[in-house]
């Protein structure tokens, strides 16, 4: 499959400049007493594929619509491109969006649907057609032009939204949630064609999503967001590795916590004594405050390996199995560690056979210091 | 699901054929002695005729209601359906305290009798020093026709998904271009609908054109002059039969639209639910 191949080798994405794309600087969002937006500053680089990844009414919708102007900061300002958007209507700001429902216009068919915008344009000599032709084409909906709206599959529906959005050659493509009405089978195949349309387009795309793995897989870089607050932003594999504290570690996944007491602490590392794992040496997180010389450190279920047999490793840790669950190609293993309040979490896949270790066995699990992560609480 | 239950027999059955009948049977006889060769409505019939129909266009006073009727009918409906958008629009798009109550005193007037509406608009009407004609009678038929095109608009909008507004200006689009190339073509088929049901209410409205009118009369006023003469009712009758006919129609086409409407606004809805 030469497809394959491709996504492949395009995956760490293509060179992007550093030149800032939207620039969201103190933005706040008041309905009332309540901020949607807390003092929200965020730089999206041009070209980049960026993600507001967090729990409903987080304020990533909110920001999303400020940006393409439905919607406008009570405080704070927005540029895009480098032009202040204060005051500019969304029918003028150069970002087009792709709506949760689509919205697509049920009384014209696909062709007109994404003819929509260009019309204005009086574009001259078959121009229109041939960019409609063309925006078709990218989202795979060639000889459907005719097709009403109201004839289309959901996947269709959303293939529309994208191209009807696309033909106007935005500088910033918003994405709001266009997934979540899929189902998980073509919800991942539209990540990886989503994935795919970006890289070949260049343009800025901007995504909101509550699906951490929809993120984690899409984006160059990812904002987390808690109550209107803009938690950590990072590339999608260090928000998954080191994430800054319990929250986004809980929002992108499992992760066992453990309580460390700190015994050292210099400019970029942090020393601390735990009762399971001993004493660890670890990156200390940028905005990192110690409280009373505790602090919680975190490893992913999947940071734990197995030790069969007589397999030693240089660190471990031995505990007794306490619960099994199966999952197909994982196994979950709940793992009591003598001193920890709570049991280990550890994910094992299931080529040695771990989906037939015994509850209540004695093991032994491996893991490297790098996966402890220190972070706030 | 259960499979639907076939009508008990016995009673109910009856009372509802009687029911029908009862509905509809007066209703019936309008037509067939329209077209009987007797000028008194009686059985049994004498004979086929169509002689009644082709008198009526020799009739100046009856033409004469009828374009009376007709002038009235369209500006009640294109009145009554401008302001039951404005109404339809605010109710079903925006959430405001009073919400509920204004919509309940825009339909009050589906639920006043006729009479009492009329008696109250002829006294404001003499208060304003308006002199009564047509004009004064498409005020209050505005006034009854309001609540019917509300029910129709309502039932049209209700479902229309905001974003698709959005999505208009998000492509570029005016404020008002969005209105001409999303909102009207979605909303025409309610609001084509709600012209022909307030037309049709206005085209058989008495009461208030009774108590409304100067001296020009719409087709139910002539109507009821007619009766007194014994020897014009076969005419009343093939002319009653042709306004059931349009009403009818009329109000077929109406609900169709309604409904498809009511279909294509929801249908964004529905699909993805």
């Amino acid at each position: 499959m030469p497809d394959q191949l491709q996504i492949e080798r395009s995956q760490p994405g293509r060179p992007q400049s550093d030149r800032p794309m939207i620039e969201i600087r103190n933005v706040i969002r008041s309905y009332g007493a309540f901020k949607a937006l807390d003092d929200a500053s965020l730089t999206i680089r041009e070209g980049e594929f960026f993600s507001l990844l967090g729990p409903s009414g987080c304020g990533k919708t909110t920001l999303l619509r400020m940006i393409a102007g439905f919607d406008n900061p009570t405080s704070g300002s927005i540029a895009v491109g480098g032009q202040p958007m204060e005051g500019i209507p969304a029918n003028r700001r150069p970002t087009n969006m792709v709506f949760q429902s689509y919205a697509i216009f049920p009384h014209l068919d696909v062709e007109q649907n994404v003819a929509y915008g260009l019309k204005r344009l009086k574009l001259q000599g078959g121009e229109e057609k041939r960019r409609v032709e063309e925006a078709l084409t990218q989202v795979s909906l060639t000889g459907l032009g005719k097709r009403r709206a109201t004839e289309l599959s959901g996947g269709q529906r959303q293939r529309v939204a994208l191209a009807r959005a696309l033909v106007m050659r935005p500088k910033v493509l918003l994405l709001d949630e266009p997934l979540s009405a899929l189902d998980k089978k073509l919800r991942e195949q539209m990540q990886i064609e989503l994935r795919r349309l970006q890289q070949a387009v260049g343009i800025t795309f901007v995504l909101v999503t509550h699906d951490q793995y929809e993120a984690l897989a899409m984006s160059d870089r990812i904002a987390v967001m808690f109550g209107g607050r803009i938690a950590q932003v990072a590339s999608p594999k260090e928000i998954y590795q080191r994430p800054v504290n319990r929250q986004v570690a809980d929002f992108l996944g499992g992760m066992n916590f453990v309580k460390a007491e700190i015994v050292e602490e210099n400019g970029a590392s942090l020393v601390v004594d735990t009762l399971g794992f001993g004493r660890v040496k670890t990156d200390k997180p940028k905005a990192f405050v110690g409280t009373g010389g505790g602090a919680t450190l975190g490893i992913r279920p999947e940071r734990l390996r197995v030790l069969w047999d007589n397999a030693t490793a240089k660190f471990e840790v031995a505990g007794k199995v306490v619960e099994r669950h199966y999952f197909g190609e994982i196994t979950h293993l709940i793992v009591e560690i003598p001193g920890l309040e709570k049991p280990l979490s550890v994910t094992e896949t299931n080529d040695f056979g771990a989906d037939d270790i015994p509850v209540g066995t004695s093991i032994r699990l491996a893991y490297d210091p790098e996966a402890l992560v220190a972070m706030a609480d | 699901m259960r499979a639907r239950r076939f009508l008990p027999g016995g009673w109910l059955s009856l009372y509802a054929f009687l029911y029908i009948v009862f509905l509809y049977l007066p209703v019936v006889f309008l037509p067939i002695f329209s077209i009987n060769t007797a000028p008194t409505p009686k059985f049994p019939l004498t004979g086929y005729t169509l002689k009644w129909y082709e008198d009526l266009p020799n009739t100046p006073a009856l033409l004469d209601a009828a374009w009376n009727s007709l002038i009235v009918g369209v500006s009640a409906s294109v009145l009554a359906t401008v302001l039951g958008i404005l109404a339809a629009r605010s109710i079903t798009r925006y959430r405001y305290p009073g919400r509920r109550t204004i919509n309940g005193l825009i339909m009050a007037p589906l639920v006043l009798p006729e009479v009492i509406v009329a008696i109250s608009m002829l006294l404001v009407m003499l208060q304003l020093g308006l002199s009564l004609s047509l004009f004064t009678v498409v005020l209050g038929h505005v006034l009854i026709c309001i609540p019917y095109s509300m029910t129709v608009l309502t039932s049209g909008f209700e479902g229309f998904d905001r974003s698709l507004e959005e999505a208009s200006a998000d492509l570029g689009e005016s404020a008002f271009g969005t209105f001409r190339r999303v909102t009207l073509p979605m909303v025409a088929p309610a609001i084509i609908s709600s012209l022909l049901v307030c037309f049709t209410i206005s085209l058989d409205e008495f009461i208030i054109a009774f108590f409304l009118t100067g001296t020009e009369a719409t087709l139910p006023i002539y109507i009821w002059g007619q009766l007194r003469f014994a020897s014009k009712l076969p005419g009343v009758l093939a002319l009653g039969t042709l306004l059931l006919i349009a009403s009818f129609l009329l109000m077929t086409v109406a609900e169709i639209l309604r409904r498809r409407a009511a279909r294509r606004t929801q249908n964004e809805g529905g699909l993805y639910a």
